[in-house]
């Protein structure tokens, strides 16, 4: 028994001093080639952006700017009305993540702790809405938004897709997993449910009320289909849209430009992200896994 | 009374989410299922209801299907490139490697980018004589194809796109599930005598079968609604070529304003989501049965 130990110790080791060095090398061989593929094209539209028109343009192409300008910026930002899209994504996307971050709350609440006779359904209803993807409804509802006078206003681009189903049930099952002692010791002494909501739960679960208001952000700032749609003057496109149409017009002449005008877009999301990566990612992890 | 209260507070709190839902979801669900019946060019008042003649308007053009095979073909490569290389990595990162978290944050930040901003910039990449693509490959003496010229590659391309945005997703989920498997299980399999290729297929590989199970699942519905990158990068062309369902409900929406051809997309790509839904709840009971 004892000897048979030792014996599969020792191949353990053995086994284990080669192969995970091997191993190990592959990993950072990985994340070297990871770093290489994601960011080229960073690098590139980086490069692009301080390179002159003339210098885009001359074969053999140059990976760093010759003559580096940094005219494409003005450039870009007078191109298109970059102040009224910053304003316009700004409004649409805190306006949007706003109204969804509340009606999670407001919905997750009921459904955790409150009672109703036909709960069962109210959740069942939520879930069906999972399964109606936005993009299948763009035809009803822009005639809706069309007939209430909504096109190219911010309600339009905010309120048709403000309700939230995924969200309501991430914080549902935060609420569900917090320590119900406390829950039920503020009751005790003759808490209503509203404080409780806001004294109580709401500071329990922020991180995964920030998580999701985090993925609300992201999802709204990056929205293409319905603000295409529901906007069809300058002035009250947003971000994404601008630089879409800002590559039609310019078509296929200043990249310099383009690119200059796509990092206004990338570099705020970027940052953001940076600093609250953590959040982001394992948010959308733990929700994946715990389903 | 105290019990009557409790109701309607509940009311109150979900009452807001579920009336946007019924507004802007189910309903314009339905009002699809009307609109494949009638006859209507959305910009004119008259409607005729005309019953299944759009159905076989749609299912009659050779167009229709070729459109479904791009979103098939689509589909899979996307869903397969990205889950296959996406454990490749996560297998790779999933060792204590130093910078193994920047890695993930590398990887993960196309994932909180506008799609429609990679979109245009990857345009500029693929530019056949200026771009990225034909300096890399001018490197091993290749020349690059007419990426989004060519029906030949701008399928390709279109994937490539999707995947290079989308991978860090799988990886960030395929880690947290590679996390998920308990250490005994792999010193049990150590205990018996398991070499590092046996403990990959007998416990890393069915550790990991739920988690790439969503993947696939989640994946696969999110091709079906990717609107984007597509409608950026090629506008659907050439001529067909990039054409997949949800570009081709656009297309018939709001270029042709075809609102019961329109319909009849919306009905066939809800069915299709809803069926593939269906199997993964089917799978999660089993596997709730099961565990």
């Amino acid at each position: 028994m004892a000897l048979s130990e030792e014996i599969t110790l020792t191949r353990t080791i053995e086994t284990s001093w080669r192969t995970p060095r091997l191993w190990r090398f592959a990993g950072y061989l990985a994340m070297l080639a990871t770093v290489i593929v994601i960011g080229l094209p960073v690098y590139w539209t980086v490069s692009a952006a301080f390179k002159t028109t003339g210098e885009i343009y001359r074969i053999p192409v140059t990976w760093l700017p010759t003559e580096p300008t940094l005219a494409n910026f003005p450039q870009a930002w007078n191109a298109a009305p970059f102040e009224r899209y910053y304003l316009n994504s700004f409004i649409t996307t805190l306006g949007g993540m706003t109204a969804e971050v509340i009606l999670a709350i407001m919905s997750a609440y009921a459904l955790a702790f409150l009672r109703f006779p036909r709960k069962q359904l109210v959740f069942l209803l939520l879930l069906a809405a999972l399964m109606i993807p936005v993009e299948i409804t763009i035809v009803p509802n822009y005639l809706t938004v069309a007939r209430l006078g909504w096109i190219n206003t911010y309600a339009g681009i905010i309120i048709p897709g403000a309700a939230i189903a995924y969200g309501t049930f991430l914080l549902r099952q935060a609420f569900l997993s917090l320590p119900y002692e406390v829950i039920e010791a503020a009751r005790v002494d003759g808490a209503g449910h509203l404080r409780i909501m806001f004294n109580v739960v709401m500071p329990m679960a922020q991180p995964a009320i920030v998580t999701m208001a985090l993925l609300s952000m992201v999802a709204k700032w990056n929205d293409f289909l319905w603000p295409l749609l529901v906007t069809n003057t300058t002035n009250m496109r947003t971000l994404p849209i601008g630089i879409f149409w800002l590559r039609n017009s310019e078509g296929l002449i200043n990249w310099g430009v383009i690119m200059a005008g796509s990092l206004f877009l990338i570099i705020p999301v970027l940052i953001v992200f940076l600093m609250v990566q953590r959040y982001i990612v394992d948010g959308i992890a733990a929700g994946a896994v715990k389903g | 009374m105290r019990e009557r209260r409790e109701w309607l507070l509940f009311a109150l709190l979900i009452g807001p989410n579920l009336f946007l839902f019924g507004v802007f979801t189910y309903w314009p669900l339905l009002y699809n299922f009307y609109l494949s019946f009638v006859s209507w060019n959305f910009l004119r008042p008259r409607k005729r209801f005309v019953w299944f003649e759009n159905y076989v308007d749609v299912f009659s053009q050779a167009q229709f299907w070729t459109i479904v095979w791009n979103t098939v073909i689509f589909a899979l490569f996307s869903v397969g490139l990205t889950l296959l290389i996406g454990l490749a990595l996560a297998l790779l990162l999933n060792q204590p490697l130093r910078y193994r978290n920047g890695a993930r944050a590398v990887l993960f930040s196309p994932v909180i980018m506008s799609g429609a901003v990679v979109a245009v910039v990857w345009s500029y990449i693929f530019d056949p004589r200026y771009g990225l693509i034909d300096q890399l490959l001018g490197l091993i003496g290749l020349n690059s194809p007419n990426w989004l010229g060519d029906p030949a590659w701008a399928m390709p391309a279109v994937i490539m796109v999707y995947v290079w945005k989308n991978l860090g997703y799988a990886v960030v989920i395929y880690l947290a599930g590679l996390q998920g498997i308990p250490r005994e299980l792999y010193d049990a399999a150590r205990v018996d005598g398991a070499g590092p290729w046996d403990r990959f297929w007998h416990v890393t590989l069915p550790g990991l079968s739920p988690v790439a199970f969503f993947l696939s699942v989640t994946s696969i519905l999110a091709t079906f609604q990717a609107f984007d990158i597509i409608k950026v990068l090629t506008n659907g062309g050439p001529v067909i070529a990039t054409t997949t369902l949800i570009f081709h409900l656009y297309d018939l929406g709001f270029v042709s304003y075809n609102a019961g051809e329109a319909g009849v997309i919306a009905i066939v790509l809800f069915a299709i989501m809803l069926i593939l839904t269906i199997i993964q709840l089917r799978y999660l009971e089993q596997r709730v049965a099961y565990s």
